[in-house]
């Protein structure tokens, strides 16, 4: 069957079930739109948990980031799975035993003030927002390339589906939905790399299949490409480090606490029955995680040995002519992502580090993931897959993030702040409009993208590591901080991460106005702008207790709330209060 | 259920968690980030053994130590009987 009746085919199917599932699990009430209900399975909260935090980056971006830098690309593993271990072990059971909705809810009453919860809200609206412009951006240009239609009717698509299937169902119908879209999107990853791990090493399992021999060949994998590499010139697969050491220690930190810090994530551990199913919960989200990024660095080292043995040759005389180069070259050729330019005249494609004689002169990382399974020459059904996987991803990231703005806004500052008296159902109405106005929102960015959209995401993360993190470990973990210590310590830890970002990058990504410009050589410690949440998340902690040290004690009955947290017994369901 | 029965349940679950967080460092930034240069010295199958750590091991060893550290955890609240 063609390639594009069955791409239709495979995510026309997936998205009836989406859609249908919404109907089914319509929200009722606030406690339902917000937790749903308090009752999901651990193991079934864990996958929703999964599919919500594995976006459009992960699924496409990622392998296409470690295919380039190698080792260096070891600091988005390690960073998006290690914040796990710190969600489970020091956040998730506290927060779920506390038994509110909100993030924002929390830092409001264990520090007993409306401006920290103001402060909070104001937080988390900025890094989710961020962050959804990026899903935004990865649904139109994933529909586009997919259904071949043009990239705005792409996102509109995109919007629609959202905007059904998040408005009407709420948590309850999201977290269905996103167990679909795991299960969809883990098949989508895994299938083209078993393929593609049996065709070199005859291996079935990626991740033994990167550490094995080529068929037919007494050469490691990793052998063969770090030889590959060298001889054209660019760094060694598996040992160039990202910029040094310092900085990928930094790095890594900082996408540790960010992932314990986003607020779309927490609230996932609002939505289990009990403490101790928090804890589970984590467990389980976190190998649901490790399933795709284990298989990710064989995806990359695959695919950039698959692109070298296309293209390269070891006698350079015997590399693919121009003329001859297979179908995906020319597809990806048409969206600008990919191009050659044929420098010294012979008509074949020479792909080297060297700027001068390289004739790839553009090959944009994003498309290793998509172009993978095309340039591996994988059946048709396997390529219409992972269209559905990279939509699955995308759509499921956005739909829980647009959750935790809704609520922030209904919740948070609607019920909490302006009008406390609000009724359930006008509660519930009010998060509807918001969810809807924050599509719309989003969707208007994703036509029109400010030119600051892709550093944006890196600064989701550093917001979340040095505001949010940092205040929710002081608020379980000590009694001394109070009210002045954490306001002060958000406020220092957002503002000499923005700072920093800002001085290199420009005032809101304007990059003229970045005053000390976006040298290495200017980089405190050599730390790049993206891995400066850590320092921020520092910042704050010291604030915040040098402020606590010399404020008014924190009251008792917050000391006994804090208490009560710590201990799994006595909790009630998610409750409305 | 008084307050030094409290406290000992939390200070027990503080000195598991300060435990295991050791190691989640160790396997990430130790072996993954500041020893790798040494431990790429060791070949494992076609694996550098500090390069197989942060592409592939650490990633276990969290799976590994957020399991080990519910099970613990669940047998802390029921010598403690704080279960829910």
């Amino acid at each position: 069957m063609e390639l594009q009746t069955l791409t239709y085919i495979v995510v026309g199917i997936t998205f009836a079930i989406y859609i249908g599932i919404a109907i089914w699990a319509r929200a009722g009430t606030t406690q339902e739109f917000y937790v749903a209900g308090g009752g999901i399975n651990p193991i079934a909260n864990g996958m929703a948990t999964a599919a919500d935090w594995m976006s459009a980056a992960s699924f496409i971006s990622m392998a296409g980031l470690i295919a380039y830098f190698g080792y260096g690309g070891s600091v988005f593993l390690m960073g998006w799975t290690g914040g796990y271990v710190l969600l489970a072990m020091c956040l998730a059971p506290y927060l779920r035993k506390f038994g509110k909705f909100t993030v924002p809810e929390f830092i409001g009453d264990r520090f007993y003030s409306r401006t920290a919860r103001i402060v909070a809200v104001v937080c988390l609206i900025v890094a989710s927002v961020t962050y959804v412009i990026g899903q935004m951006k990865g649904i139109g240009v994933a529909f586009s390339r997919f259904l071949e239609v043009d990239y705005g009717d792409g996102l509109l698509i995109g919007m629609g589906i959202v905007f059904i299937y998040a408005v009407m169902g709420g948590m309850k119908g999201i977290t269905y939905t996103q167990i679909v879209q795991y299960c969809v999107l883990i098949f989508a990853y895994t299938i083209p790399a078993i393929f593609i791990s049996l065709n070199l090493t005859g291996n079935p399992i990626p991740q033994l299949g990167l550490g094995s021999t080529l068929v037919g060949t007494d050469t490691y994998l990793l052998d063969r490409l770090d030889m590959v590499v060298t001889e054209l010139g660019f760094a060694e697969y598996t040992t160039q480090a990202r910029l040094s050491t310092v900085n990928m220690f930094v790095y890594t930190m900082s996408l540790m606490i960010g992932t314990a810090g986003l607020p779309h994530v927490i609230i996932r551990f609002f939505t289990v029955p009990k403490g101790r199913d928090a804890r589970v919960s984590a467990g389980w989200a976190l190998l649901f995680i490790t399933i795709l990024y284990t298989t990710a660095p064989a995806v990359a080292a695959m695919a950039r040995l698959n692109l070298m043995n296309t293209i390269d040759q070891p006698q350079a005389e015997q590399n693919l002519a121009y003329a001859e180069r297979p179908t995906w070259f020319k597809k990806w050729e048409a969206t600008g992502l990919l191009k050659f330019e044929d420098k010294n005249g012979d008509g074949l494609i020479q792909y080297t580090a060297d700027k001068e004689t390289n004739e790839m002169v553009k090959v944009d990382r994003d498309i290793m993931v998509l172009a993978n399974p095309e340039i591996a020459k994988l059946p048709n059904w396997v390529i219409a897959l992972v269209a559905a996987g990279g939509l699955a991803a995308a759509l499921s990231t956005a739909a829980g993030l647009l959750l935790a703005i809704s609520s922030a806004i209904s919740h948070d500052l609607l019920k909490g702040v302006f009008m406390p008296d609000i009724s359930e159902k006008s509660e519930l109405r009010a998060s509807r409009i918001a969810m809807a106005g924050a599509i719309a929102f989003a969707g208007y960015l994703g036509f029109n993208p400010p030119d600051f959209a892709a550093g944006t995401v890196a600064l989701a993360f550093g917001l979340a590591a040095s505001s949010i993190f940092p205040v929710l470990m002081m608020g379980i973990f000590s009694k001394k901080v109070g009210k002045e210590g954490a306001i002060a310590g958000m406020i220092a830890g957002i503002s000499v991460t923005l700072l920093y970002v800002f001085q290199h990058k420009g005032i809101m990504f304007v990059a003229s106005t970045s005053f000390l410009g976006d040298l290495p050589q200017n980089w405190f410690f050599g730390i790049e702008p993206n891995a400066f949440g850590a320092i921020g998340a520092v910042v704050n902690f010291v604030v915040a207790f040098a402020v606590s040290k010399v404020s008014a004690e924190v009251p008792q009955d917050v000391q006994d709330l804090v208490e009560h947290i710590r201990i799994p017994s006595g909790a009630g369901q998610a409750q409305d209060h | 259920m008084n307050k030094e029965h409290e406290s000992a349940y939390w200070q027990e679950n503080i000195r598991l968690m300060l435990k295991l967080l050791c190691v989640w460092f160790v396997v990430s930034f130790g072996c993954g980030i500041l020893l790798v240069d040494v431990l790429n010295q060791i070949q494992i199958g076609g694996y550098k053994l500090g390069f197989w750590f942060a592409q592939q091991g650490a990633m276990y060893a969290f799976v590994i130590l957020v399991f080990y550290y519910v099970k613990r955890m669940a047998a802390l609240d029921r010598k403690y009987n704080v279960d829910e």
